[in-house]
């Protein structure tokens, strides 16, 4: 018995697949984002001469690199919204799927990020730091002004990298039934009966996407570090 | 204008600096040197408070280095300092080089710092000699009351050298008070004040030039002056 292809419930559910890819890009964009900003933060207490700083950027990275995202993404879906909801009272029921999704992508990719950040960080010489204290600027203007720029130029293949990853990641919000462009075409598919075609056809995006970006992460590398 | 008063600085177990004590008046010009490791550049360094040292004090113009409580950002604005792999920003263009802590050190409005400069290349496009001149005009567009150099010409090309040297001699000459640690005995001698002499983290000998290079006192210097003057 051989099975049947049948891609006809595909252009229809069309409208309601795309809904979901703005979920994912949101969710990817925000983490991104945040993660950065956040991990740029982290970094530099990990790196700081500040000891209970130091540890508690260690603490927070080596927490969230050694549990699994989809576990993350189930604490914020179950457990935080409770204890934020009675917080700020917020009435039960409301759906706060997609921030808690939100916030539990960029808490935890903010520790990758860091890790990346760091290592930038540590690939300026230090030679640039004390040309910059020697001309009068604090650790905060030396930072901003001449040691991060440096860092970023550096990373920034590193950083892309780690958001396509991030991109794929998202797919993991099924976790809580939150129609992201994965979960969207697992519903189709369920609705319909045609799973196998939508989950193809969903790989089939998600490749296209993907590969398409890390071909372009690999020119941009070419082009500023032509080694 | 700086006074080091018994300095010594370790790390761990180890002395980098031994009890070294020394002044600059203004307008004077010193060089330091001595065999690699000998703690020269360590203690050229500790002058702005790059270095931390434990015991001993340094006054530069009249402000305490060591204490916790100097503004050291402040002290640093004021003194000059030219390392020996230049150190300039490399993603900036050189006028923004000479330009960047002026305006953010200093506050001066862009127009007035960039005044004093228009060059659009990036430091990677100029030679070694020219970017150490660059970095040496970086520091004095901050109108500082000394400067420090930190062996400025021992990355440099050998063709290269001269240039930085006599941008040096010219600053010497303008009476700018300057402590070099430098292995340039040629440009010690045309235009130092003193020279010091630095051996496994003390100070050795601290001569007039005339005195240093004609009869030093030490052995250790005898034997670094006959190996380093022979060619």
């Amino acid at each position: 018995m051989t099975y049947e292809f049948d891609w006809s419930s595909i252009p229809g559910a069309l409208p309601f697949l795309w809904d979901g890819m703005k979920i994912s890009l949101v969710i990817t964009a925000q983490a991104v984002v945040i993660g950065i900003v956040w991990g740029t933060l982290l970094a530099m207490m990990r790196l700081s001469s500040v000891k209970p700083l130091s540890w508690f950027a260690a603490g927070y990275v080596n927490l969230f690199r050694a549990v699994p995202l989809v576990m993350v993404l189930l604490w914020f879906f179950l457990i935080v919204p409770e204890f934020v909801g009675q917080l700020f009272n917020i009435p039960k029921g409301t759906d706060l799927r997609l921030s808690s999704a939100m916030a539990g992508f960029a808490l935890f990719e903010a520790a990758y990020y860091s890790e990346i950040i760091r290592a930038g960080i540590q690939s300026v010489p230090k030679g640039q730091i004390a040309a910059a204290s020697a001309l009068g600027m604090n650790y905060a203007q030396a930072m901003r002004l001449v040691v991060l720029p440096q860092a970023f130029r550096n990373m920034v293949p590193l950083l892309l990298t780690q958001a396509i990853i991030l991109f794929q990641d998202t797919s993991l919000v099924y976790v809580s039934a939150l129609a992201d462009f994965f979960g969207a075409a697992y519903k189709v598919g369920d609705r319909d009966g045609r799973l196998v075609e939508l989950l193809l056809f969903a790989g089939a995006v998600y490749f296209v996407i993907c590969f398409s970006a890390s071909q372009i992460v690999k020119r941009l590398q070419k082009k500023y570090h032509p080694a | 204008m700086i006074k080091i008063a018994n300095v010594s600085k370790h790390y761990g177990s180890f002395q980098v600096l031994k009890d070294c004590t020394t002044s600059v008046s203004k307008g004077e010009v010193i060089v330091v040197c001595g065999p690699s490791g000998s703690g020269k550049s360590t203690l050229i360094k500790c002058v702005n408070g790059l270095e931390p040292f434990q015991s001993g004090e340094i006054v530069v113009n009249g402000i305490s280095v060591g204490d916790p409580k100097t503004n050291l950002s402040k002290l640093r604005a004021q003194v000059g300092m030219v390392f020996q792999n230049f150190e300039l920003f490399p993603h900036m263009s050189i006028t923004q080089n000479l330009a960047i802590a002026q305006v953010k050190v200093l506050k001066r409005s862009q127009d007035e710092a960039m005044d004093k400069a228009q060059a659009d290349k990036f430091p990677g496009q100029l030679s070694g000699g020219q970017q150490q001149r660059v970095a040496i005009a970086r520091a004095l567009a901050m109108d500082p009351i000394c400067m420090l150099f930190d062996e400025p010409t021992s990355a440099l090309d050998p063709e290269m050298v001269n240039e930085v040297l006599d941008v040096m001699t010219e600053l010497a000459q303008e009476g700018m008070t300057m402590m070099c640690v430098t292995h340039e005995m040629g440009f010690a001698k045309r235009v130092a004040n003193r020279v010091i002499f630095m051996d496994q983290g003390a100070i050795v000998e601290d001569d007039s030039k005339e005195t240093f290079f004609a009869n030093p006192r030490s052995e250790r210097a005898q034997h670094f002056l006959a190996k380093i003057l022979h060619h």
